[in-house]
């Protein structure tokens, strides 16, 4: 299958509509309907599912991208212009100021570097003491001279870096993230361990990010750890050090592909099966909160793309901050939510049940 | 009624069998889901012997079974192909071993 050059809004594609996303997600014209998750939840006693405590907040700078993935979720492409400002960006050190506990800001997008005010904003966080993640998709290093001293800047700023390889293979990673992507990848790699990413004793971190490039679900993180470490260093001399295994969730361009290449039904029968009440416990929404490139707040990245914002109990946009009502607000939850319970779980830090 | 022998949707019923004799059914589940847990060999190994076995055999729901459990496993299409030629390399050579036997009875025969 192709990957599409124009992202789903620039196509004016049904799916890039998330009423008719989640009206797909409800009724999904299957022989069998799925019990709602609510209800799921409700069995093992996690109902209304609240907050843990917030200690991460993820912050999406933008849909800009220099990639336009098979299954991205958030539609990114380079036709996408919605990116953060920097007066949203200061809104965002204002809550941080005031959320001493909150000890990790993830930068997502889109490639958050695409930003113009990226660069100001990690300088404007890196006093306040904070881990700071930037999910960097490895081939924007290589795309423009301007961004070729990032791994520079990252280690200058003790980022941790967690980057997107789908395989250790050209032909699985290139049929997800595009042509050329995985070639590209590589060289990133090692620019980046040239630095000191992923050596031993260095202090920086490289954590890569596996996701199945199909209909299928992600294997064991440790399994899958040792052979992407294996064949990375074998084949290209790369080191690293976690892998994280991230579940597709349907929402956006892989719920689109699921349907086209008549996987849908056959996928969530998977995901509802695997349902695991440890990683329901235990996933992200629980101890983060997610901030749109408007400055909306929502209970995570996928609920902000299916523009699902946090319970109306709670402030819902950034310059009302206040992490208190936030914490005790209820999750609001979807069919996608199966996700992130299947399995062993899956979270932007990878695996939940045995955490 | 059926119009086929074999129907994809009759995968999912395989746990059905323990309907008429439920204790050699339950054992038989018991013993394979040991089979493949974690061993001296890894969960992706086994799921690439299973592959080979399920075209050396050639069962249907096994190929799509362990189709689906090598992709999630892991393993790439180079593994899995390898895997295939494994099989066939087996069950060809399995065939042409016979041309010994072959051999010897035309020795046995002519003169």
């Amino acid at each position: 299958m192709g990957i599409p050059v124009k992202s789903l809004k620039a196509q004016h594609h049904l799916f890039a509509d998330p009423t008719y996303q989640l009206e797909v997600l409800r009724h999904a014209g299957l022989e069998e309907e799925f019990p709602p998750f609510a209800v799921r939840l409700q069995e093992h006693g996690l109902y209304p599912l609240r907050p843990t405590g917030t200690t991460i907040l993820q912050i999406n700078l933008g849909k800009m991208c220099n990639q336009t993935c098979r299954h991205c979720h958030v539609d990114a492409g380079p036709d996408r212009k919605e990116i953060m400002t920097r007066d949203t960006m200061q809104l965002c050190l204002d809550a941080l100021a005031k959320a001493p506990h909150i000890a990790t800001v993830d930068l997502t997008g889109g490639a958050p570097e695409m930003n113009p005010d990226f660069r100001w904003f990690v300088e404007q966080l890196y006093p306040l003491g904070r881990q700071i993640i930037v999910r960097c998709n490895l081939t924007i290093i290589l795309a423009n001279k301007k961004y070729h001293d990032l791994p520079l800047f990252f280690k200058e700023h003790g980022v941790q870096v967690v980057s997107s390889l789908p395989y250790f293979s050209a032909s699985r990673t290139d049929a997800q993230r595009g042509g050329g992507v995985f070639e590209k990848s590589i060289k990133a790699l090692q620019l980046l361990n040239e630095v000191g990413y992923g050596q031993a004793g260095s202090g920086l971190q490289l954590d890569l990010v596996y996701n199945p490039s199909g209909a299928f679900l992600p294997a064991s993180q440790k399994s899958l750890e040792a052979e992407f470490k294996r064949r990375l260093l074998s084949g290209y001399g790369i080191v690293f050090n976690n892998l994280f295994c991230i579940t597709n969730l349907p929402v956006s361009r892989y719920l689109d592909y699921l349907v086209e290449s008549d996987n849908y039904g056959s996928y969530m029968e998977k995901l509802v099966n695997a349902f695991n009440p440890v990683a329901a416990a235990g996933v992200m929404c629980r101890n983060t909160v997610s901030v749109g490139w408007d400055g909306l707040l929502y209970d995570c990245d996928f609920n902000q793309m299916l523009e699902l914002k946090v319970a109306p109990s709670a402030p819902r946009h950034i310059r009302d901050f206040d992490l208190q009502r936030l914490d005790e607000r209820a999750i609001v939850l979807n069919q996608h939510c199966y996700g992130c319970t299947a399995g062993a779980g899956s979270s932007c830090g990878g695996e939940t049940a045995g955490k | 009624m059926e119009t086929t022998y074999y129907n994809p949707a009759d995968l999912k019923k395989f746990g059905n069998i323990s309907e008429l004799q439920p204790e050699l059914g339950r054992k038989f589940f018991d013993y394979y889901g040991e089979v493949f847990k974690e061993g001296a060999l890894t969960e992706r190994e086994k799921a690439l012997i299973a592959l080979a076995v399920s075209h050396a055999v050639q069962c249907p729901y096994c190929i799509d079974a362990y189709t689906s459990d090598c992709l999630e496993k892991g393993a790439d299409e180079n593994q899995m192909m390898e895997a295939v030629h494994v099989a066939a390399a087996i069950k060809g050579g399995a065939a042409l071993v016979h041309g010994v036997q072959m051999m010897n009875k035309i020795k046995e025969l002519t003169m």
